[in-house]
């Protein structure tokens, strides 16, 4: 919770206004991932509150305790889906995408009395992984550090005297100051005693 | 006028907003020719010091020209006066400020209240910092009101490049701290975790200061490769081991001095495995900070040794081996930089060339880039250490 929203603080009255917004630092694919994020967080509330009504839609009854177990699986990749660390909360999306599928596959078995609403639920579940899978991958390209090329810097001493003729030339004129010192023997630090 | 503004996490955006004006009798108004974007502004775009409010203005890294003064500060600045102006904000009186604590003055924190209680006790207006150090307006902009201006400015001389200038507003003066801090001798082995804009800072101070070897970590080749430039060993933490490499280079002995240049935001990778823990607390917000590089520094140090921490840390951090550091007599040196305390000197070394800080720059755009260099910054992508950019 940020301090700011509890303490009431707000900006001073003389401060800068925003008069017209300009393009964000956040690309496409950020906010994809955020989307899927809160969906991750929407999604996994319903599971764990509500795993019998999802149970009985889908024709899974037997499984609501699995149900409620995805749902706390949703609130855990929700969070580093939100965080800096995208990838790694769309690639626990993408293994969850995976376990939901096998789980629903379940329930497209040709006995099943919801098996249109399993079907649905499998064709949207692959819609979501395939919007995970894009994100995966643009994240992974717009955050790399492979963009732009790789310099060499070793001409860059900012030494212009050279780091051999620069070592110690402080030293001519700075002594560490008497409230940064640190270092010292006990010669210096035992008074000398009279003969 | 444009400027840099933060919307929420990983989100900076260029706005047109409006001009700052004159508040106070001792405010006076810059006109920004050159700021940067620095490490400590990551943490605020990853959101780790949630004490943003959205519209504020990013940036504590500027300089340019007097275009307006004050009443009261006009004994000491006038219109067309060329300043840089350093990241703390200091009233010059107070009793911090009088012992050269400027990061700590009494003073100058218009959001006291809110410092007093994350703190304990409030510490100095900070531009562009978030509203625990006053929610000051940043210099990442056109224009910079700068409160308290007689004693907030460096004066800089013309016919010295804004490249070679810039940095005295934070990450020369912020190297040369963590040195200083680290009480450097002639023959001192001094370990520099962080090849980052300020860690690069750090070896060229610890070098004018008489180090007789420095070693500098990190795993970005191209920062390495910068360090290696002005004489430091280096090692990569992906590659080696860095307590194997520490040791080795020592006699076995550690090294005299260590300094932290990289803070809360340890790089995360499997070979560092408390690094993924600290991460996963992270995000369910039981710890702050990813304290891995001082656990490391205090386990490698020389028994009497001193730790001297630059790197910003925002809040709580776990698993810090207290233990470690009472029984082997470690000393601790932490502060946000206390800048004009050191710039005078600073200013004098870059006219007398023994430091040209415009080395560390590899990125040079139009403000309005900004947004788009935030990540390239953050990514580290196309080999870049630090990112200048022109209003
Ligand atoms: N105290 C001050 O006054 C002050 C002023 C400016 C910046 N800072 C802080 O200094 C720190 C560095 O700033 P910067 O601009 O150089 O940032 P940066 O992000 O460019 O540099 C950090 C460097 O640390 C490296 N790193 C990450 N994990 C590491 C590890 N385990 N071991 C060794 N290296 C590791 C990264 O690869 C990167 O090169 C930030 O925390 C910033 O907030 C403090
Ligand atoms: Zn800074
Ligand atoms: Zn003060």
């Amino acid at each position: 919770m940020p301090i700011t929203n509890t303490t009431q603080i707000a900006r001073s009255k003389g401060d800068p206004r925003i008069v017209r917004k300009g393009p964000s630092s956040l690309t496409g694919s950020d906010r994809l991932a955020r989307a899927l994020g809160w969906f991750s967080i929407g999604l996994g509330l319903t599971e764990l509150m509500a795993p019998g009504f999802i149970a009985r839609t889908l024709g899974l009854e037997s499984k609501e305790g699995l149900i409620r177990a995805y749902g706390a699986r949703e609130l855990a990749s929700a969070v580093p889906t939100l965080s800096v660390d995208k990838p790694v909360g769309l690639a626990s999306r993408i293994a969850g995408d995976v376990l939901d599928l096998a789980t629903l596959s379940s329930a497209l078995r040709p006995g099943n009395a919801k098996r249109d609403n399993a079907a649905i639920a499998f064709a949207l579940v692959i819609g979501v992984t395939l919007l995970d899978l894009v994100a995966f991958a643009e994240v992974k390209a717009s955050h790399g550090r492979e963009r732009g090329t790789q310099r060499d810097y070793s001409d860059r001493s900012g030494l212009p005297r050279g780091p051999q003729a620069s070592r110690g030339l402080a030293r001519r004129d700075f002594d560490t100051p008497p409230d940064y010192r640190a270092e010292g023997s006990v010669a210096d630090a035992v008074p000398a005693t009279a003969p | 006028m444009r400027a840099l503004v933060w919307h929420g996490k990983e989100d900076i955006r260029c706005d047109s907003v409006t001009d700052p004006q004159i508040e106070d009798d001792r405010d006076a108004i810059i006109k920004i020719t050159s700021c940067a974007i620095c490490g400590s502004d990551l943490h605020l775009f990853h959101n780790l010091i949630p004490a943003m409010l959205p519209g504020d203005i990013m940036g504590h890294e500027s300089m340019g020209e007097v275009v307006e003064v004050g009443a009261a500060a006009k004994a000491k600045l006038k219109k067309g006066d060329r300043v840089v102006i350093p990241f703390t904000i200091q009233c010059g009186e107070c009793e911090q400020c009088q012992r050269g604590n400027f990061s700590l003055c009494q003073r100058t924190n218009r959001k006291g209240n809110l410092g007093d209680k994350a703190f304990g006790h409030r510490t100095a207006g900070l531009f562009g910092y978030t509203h625990l150090t006053g929610g000051y307006p940043g210099g990442q902009a056109e224009y910079l009101r700068v409160p308290f201006a007689d004693t907030t400015h460096i004066k800089v001389p013309d016919g010295i490049d804004d490249e070679k200038l810039l940095f005295l507003s934070d990450i020369l003066p912020t190297g040369w701290q963590a040195a200083v801090q680290a009480d450097i001798q002639p023959g001192d082995t001094v370990a520099v975790w962080g090849c980052g804009p300020v860690g690069q800072m750090t070896i060229r101070s610890a070098i004018l200061l008489g180090a007789e070897q420095i070693i500098a970590i990190d795993h970005l080749p191209e920062r390495l490769s910068m360090a290696a430039a002005a004489g430091a060993v280096t090692i990569n933490f992906e590659t080696e081991s860095v307590i194997e490499r520490l040791n080795e280079l020592t006699g076995g002995e550690g090294p005299h001095k260590c300094i932290d240049a990289v803070g809360s935001e340890s790089h995360v990778n499997m070979g560092q495995p408390d690094t993924l823990l600290d991460r996963a607390k992270q995000m369910v917000m039981l710890e702050n900070d990813r304290p891995h590089v001082l656990r490391e520094m205090i386990y490698a140090c020389r028994p009497g040794g001193v730790i001297s921490i630059i790197g910003v840390y925002t809040g709580l951090a776990d698993k810090i081996p207290m233990g470690q550091s009472m029984n082997k007599g470690l000393t601790f040196r932490m502060a946000q930089a206390h800048v004009p305390r050191w710039t005078d000197d600073l200013l004098r070394r870059i006219e007398d060339d023994q430091i040209d800080p415009s080395f560390v720059i590899t990125h040079k755009v139009d403000l309005s880039d900004g947004p788009e260099m935030y990540r390239t910054f953050r990514d580290k992508a196309d080999s870049c250490i630090k990112v200048m950019l022109k209003p």
